[in-house]
Formats: C-alpha cells, structure tokens, sequence
C-alpha cells in the first residue's frame, strides 16, 4: 500500500541518518587521544547535539590560518553573563590538556540536565571552553614520533633565526621578557619577538579584553607535574587576593585528591615551579579576572608527557573535581542568593 | 647465582651522531663530540633560602631530585626505578668551600614494579588503573644530604644518601637474571624505538629496557643537575643492542632528557654493558668522555655498590670530577 511505502522510505532515512550521524556519537572514545580533525568534528557534533546550551566561537586564527574556536557552553541568555574561560593545549606535547577539555564538556553536557549544581551553574554563567589553543603545534606534535615533543607554535623565526615557534605561554603581555623567558628563537621557551607577536596569544587577549567585565575565572590547563598555580609568575609581584587565590587553590587540590589519592601542589609559579613572565594566567590576573589558575596535570616525570591513555580517564576524572571546585566557589561568590536557592531551571 | 648486579656504564655525550662501533676492548672507550654545556636559564634564580626549606617548593624538590638520580644509579635495575614521592623536611645552608649543601628528608616509590613489596603503607597511589605498572609502590622514607658546589665550570652535585628498608624491598634477582639469559644469547639483537610511542605505551618486552634506560639516563641526569635543573627521562629514542664480547650485555641507548626549568629537552647516547658477576660487590663504571679524548683514562667515575641482598642501607660516594683517574676493582 502507499502508507507503507512511505513508511519503509521514512524508515530507511532514518536507519541511513542514524549510520551517518550517530555513528560518531557511540563511538567517540574520551579515553584516547585525539588528532585534531576528530576534535573539531566533536566539537562540531557537541553543537550539533546540544543546540540549546552550546554555540560556538571563532575568536582568531593561528599562524597556519585555523580557526580557533571555542564552545561556549551554558543557557542561552538575552543579558550578558558571567563566565569562566578555559583553554587547553597551549604547549602541543601537553596532549592530556585537549582530552581533558573534552572530558569537561562531556561531563557539563551529561550532567546539566539532572545536577542541579551543573544545572545553576548553567543558568548563572557561561563556559568559554577551547579544547585546543595551540593547533598548529598540536598538529605537528602529531606528526610523526620525533616530533611528539614539539611545545611552541609554528610561526617561523626572524632575523637570522632558523628555528620555528614561539612559547605562546611566555608571549603575553604581561611582565613580558622579565623572567623565565630565552632570546634565543630555537629556545623552547623563546618568547617571541615581540609581545603577542602570535596570533593565538592575540586571539586569547582580544577575546579576554572584550569580556574583560565577564569573566570571573581563568583555567588554562597543562601538563605535567601535579600543580595548581597562582599568578604571578614573577618573584617579585604578588596577586592583591594571593591568600584567597591560596585557598581556592589549596582546596581544589583536596578535591583532587579525594578521587584517586593524587597529591596536587599549590602555589605561585616562582614558588613552587620557576619563574616565568609572559603567561596567560598572568594576563588574566593583570587585567582583573580575579580567580586565574594554572592546572599542570598528571604525571610527576616518570611518563611526563607522554602519559598513557589508561591515565587519561583518572588524571580527568580528578582534576573534574578541582576546576569544578574553583568554579563553584567562584560562582558562589557571586551568586550568593541564587547559591542557597537555587532551582531547577526548566529547559524542555 | 649468578646475580644480574654489574653494569658497566659508557656515556658518550654526543648530541646526534650514528652508533660508534662495538668495542671487543673491555668498554671504555669513548667517541663523540665533545658533550655540550649544561642548560642555564637565561636568568639566575633566586637561591637566597638558606635554612629551612619550604617542601613543596622547587628548591627543596629539585634537591631531593638529584638525590633520587642518585638513588636510582645505585638500586635501579630493569625491574626498579624509584620515583619521588614527596618531600618532608628539607633546609639548606651555604658551606664554608663555596656551595650549598641541602639536607633533606623526603619518600620515594618504586615506578618500576608493582611487585615490590616494603613495610610501610602507601600514602599515594593510583588505584582506579589496572596496569600494575602506573601503581606507584609503597613509599620508602630517605634522608639525604645533596651539595651543589660552586664552581667556575659545572661540576656534579655530591651526595650522601640513606633510605630505610632498602634491604627489605623484594629482591628482583630472579628477573634481572631471566632478563639478562634471555638477551645474553647470541643472535639476540634487540632494536627498538620510540619508547614510550606517543600515546604512552610501553610494550612490556620494552619495559625492562625502558627501566634501564632510565637508571642509565640518572647518570647523566645525576651530573649534569645544578639548582637550577630539574630533570626528568623524557623518552627513550632508541635502544640497540650491540654485538656482546663474552659475558657482556651491550645496549645503546639514545635518550631525551628534559628539563623542568628551561622545558629544553636533550639528547643523550649511552653505552650499557652488562657484566654477570658472582662477586659480593658489584661495580658500575662510567666514562665520560672530554673533549676529542679517545682514552679511557681521560675521565672515570668509579661508584660501588653493594649487592642488595647484603647489608646495603647506607650508600655512600662522592661522584669525583671528571678527570680522575678510574680504580677497577672486580
């Protein structure tokens, strides 16, 4: 009969949409790592999938001409909101930052919905999340094995300079070429000819600048070593809140910990790392985001940075813990009413 | 029984150069271009903390660093490799010869086997991982004394080393023994890159290796150290295997050593030989080659240590300048 025609020919669409689309949401894999192309095909699914609470944002590009792009992530909202910024995989080798960018979305995602702390989370704020900030390097870092160690960005040298990139994390505008930093272009913590002489650090501090009054908190992850950072890099300077950034940080580390018994460290950088000039955490603080923190995540040195797969479900699983623990406090700090009264907004 | 307990350590610091040719001449002998300088920052750190140390910040963890390469040289194996857990007391004091003279009190675990069993109780671990290999074994608690000269040209930290138990930990002679039969035969000929490969993995034919690259690499790591280092065994580039005179395991191995401070990574090459003895001590030897020197008496660093099945708690040497001249004792 006609009826059932069409409904064979609805149900072939269906079955054929499902091979083509649905495919790759059963299978991606938050236990492995990632090339670059897989990730911006999740986060174009993760859009895709969640329209109501995910949009995303292309803020610049790389040396190499790609797209940096964000997710922003929470409610959808006529007024402005308050936001906490993530970025990850500032350093290419760092390879568990991007995994744990994603593992963060997919945990906001799945949870939003049923907890209803996600869920106030959502309403109050958004999440301006970058899975990958340094993608031209990421990508080298995946070009074959001996270029797996690969930390700075791909722009050429200058000058006499034979060698390619640029610490992005030592070419901000802040305190730049102070401490911590080489002259030296083949150095890995070159930092630039000049400040923000790298698009991706350009993209980041424009992105910041512009939502300078929004944004509450600053994450940028990394690896290895175990550590939460306060700014600032240099021995010298001290944040004006450094005992409360302290706490914050000293109790993320305790919520770390609770997961798999992993100690974390806290402090600021020249006090329990090196010194350094030029970072993004710094900027941050510099222009007044007053909750910005560093996250080096597993290991100690014994894999370093190439840290096996089967870590990477427990190092995110931890450090889940710890950002969200910053960010609760830095939401309850500011949403104090809605922190005692917080209700179930309803989405559907 | 024949112990797995002597290694005989050649270090070539050549920076990228092919394999120099297998030696029948016991192995000291050195090739390659001179070794490069030690990295400095470009900017001196701030090394005024003198009396006691902060122990979760760099200066008190990067000493106590130096004193696990040291641990590692003398009880690593390819079946042990200590980690550092955490450090629990450290201070520090200028010395009256020019240099700082670290005293720390900190624990170590056993990255190298989930066999290895001690007294104490964990106090870190992994537990949500399957593989025996990411559980770090229960903590060793060790006091050393770590000194920094300060001299014009680098010059290795000295260090003095006693960790409680160290005769306790599990004997790993049994494997190091099976290792070294396994590979001893002669059409075995180990060639192997990239370890860990990218992703991490370490294939568990190439852990022993991968172990024992480490425990060589902390020869280096342990030299070339200052407060102003902080070094980890970024990867092992390549391990080969060279034709073996008699008795001697011969491995190559090309390492990545990377530094926290500087986040430059550097590439080493060493020679290994192995050496079974039934001896009670067993001997490492390491030669470092100086510059366009090709003799073995150029430079020698002889390190004893005891056999782990004897009274072996407290270990200590002094790591003499370069150009001393070698005692062999067998």
């Amino acid at each position: 009969t006609m009826k059932g025609s069409v409904i064979s020919v609805l149900v072939v669409l269906a079955v054929v949409d499902r091979l083509a689309g649905g495919l790759e949401h059963r299978s991606y894999d938050y236990t492995k790592y990632h090339t670059m192309d897989e990730i911006s095909a999740w986060m174009n699914q993760m859009e895709r999938e969640n329209p109501d609470v995910v949009s995303s944002m292309i803020y610049g590009q790389t040396y190499e001409n790609r797209n940096i792009t964000l997710l922003k992530i929470g409610f959808k909202s006529t007024t402005p909101k308050k936001a906490v910024w993530m970025d990850c995989g500032i350093h290419a080798r760092e390879w568990i930052a991007p995994a744990f960018c994603q593992h963060f979305v997919k945990e906001i995602l799945g949870s939003y919905k049923t907890d209803s702390n996600v869920n106030m989370l959502f309403k109050n704020l958004d999440f301006y999340i970058t899975p990958v900030l340094n993608m031209d390097g990421y990508i080298y870092s995946w070009r074959d094995k001996t270029t797996r160690l690969w930390r700075k960005s791909r722009s050429p040298g200058t000058g006499n300079c034979t060698c390619f990139g640029t610490d992005l994390n030592r070419n901000f505008y802040a305190n730049w070429g102070m401490v911590g930093i080489s002259r030296d272009c083949c150095s890995d913590i070159y930092n630039g000819p000049t400040a923000l002489s790298e698009p991706e650090a350009k993209a980041v501090t424009d992105f910041l600048g512009a939502h300078q009054n929004e944004v509450l908190c600053y994450l940028t992850i990394h690896s290895y070593g175990q550590l939460i950072l306060i700014p600032y890099g240099h021995p010298n300077i001290s944040a004006p809140n450094y005992e409360e950034l302290m706490e914050v940080g000293l109790a993320a580390a305790k919520a770390i910990k609770a997961v798999h018994g992993t100690s974390y460290k806290v402090g600021t950088a020249p006090d329990i790392l090196y010194a350094n000039s030029g970072t993004s955490r710094d900027f941050a603080r510099l222009i007044r985001i007053p909750y910005s923190f560093t996250f080096e995540l597993r290991d100690k040195g014994n894999y370093g940075f190439i840290l096996p797969e089967d870590q990477i479900q427990p190092a995110c699983e931890e450090s889940y813990q710890g950002a969200m623990s910053i960010v609760n406090y830095v939401h309850d700090k500011n949403f104090k009413s809605a922190a005692i009264t917080g209700t179930l907004a309803t989405v559907f | 029984m024949k112990t797995f307990c002597s290694v005989w350590l050649l270090l070539s610091l050549v920076e990228l150069s092919p394999a120099p040719p297998a030696s029948q001449e016991p192995p000291l002998a050195c090739t390659g271009a001179p070794d490069p300088a030690p990295p400095q920052p470009e900017t001196a750190e701030d090394m005024a903390s003198t009396g006691d140390l902060e122990p979760t910040h760099y200066p008190a963890r990067r000493a106590a660093q130096v004193a696990l390469h040291y641990l590692n040289t003398h009880h690593g194996s390819p079946f042990r490799v200590f980690g550092l857990q955490q450090v629990h007391k450290a201070s520090a004091e200028d010395v009256a010869a020019g240099g700082r003279k670290y005293k720390l009190d900190f624990s170590v675990t056993d990255w190298g086997s989930g066999s290895a069993t001690m007294n104490k109780s964990s106090e870190e671990f992994f537990s949500n991982t399957t593989d025996v290999l990411n559980i770090a074994g229960p903590a060793l608690r060790c006091s050393a004394d770590v000194l920094f000269p300060r001299t014009e040209r680098h010059s290795a930290p000295e260090v003095q080393l006693h960790c409680e138990a160290l005769h306790q930990i599990n004997s790993t002679a049994q494997e190091e023994d099976a290792f070294y039969q396994k590979y001893i035969s002669p059409d075995s000929a180990v060639s192997a890159r990239d370890i860990p490969d990218s992703f991490g993995n370490v294939s568990e034919e190439m852990q022993p290796f991968w172990r024992l690259a480490r425990v060589a690499a902390s020869f280096i790591m342990l030299r070339e150290s200052s407060e102003n280092t902080e070094f980890n065994m970024a990867k092992v580039a390549s391990v080969t295997q060279q034709e073996s005179s008699g008795e001697q395991l011969m491995l190559e191995f090309v390492v990545l050593l990377h530094d926290l401070p500087s986040q430059v990574t550097h590439k080493h090459t060493h020679r290994l030989w192995t050496l079974m003895d039934t001896e009670a001590v067993c001997v490492l030897t390491v030669c470092v080659c100086s510059a366009g020197d090709r003799s073995v008496e150029a430079a020698g660093v002889l390190v004893s240590r005891q056999r782990r099945q004897g009274p072996a708690d407290r270990v200590a040497a002094q790591m003499p300048s370069r150009h001393q001249t070698p005692k062999l004792t067998l």
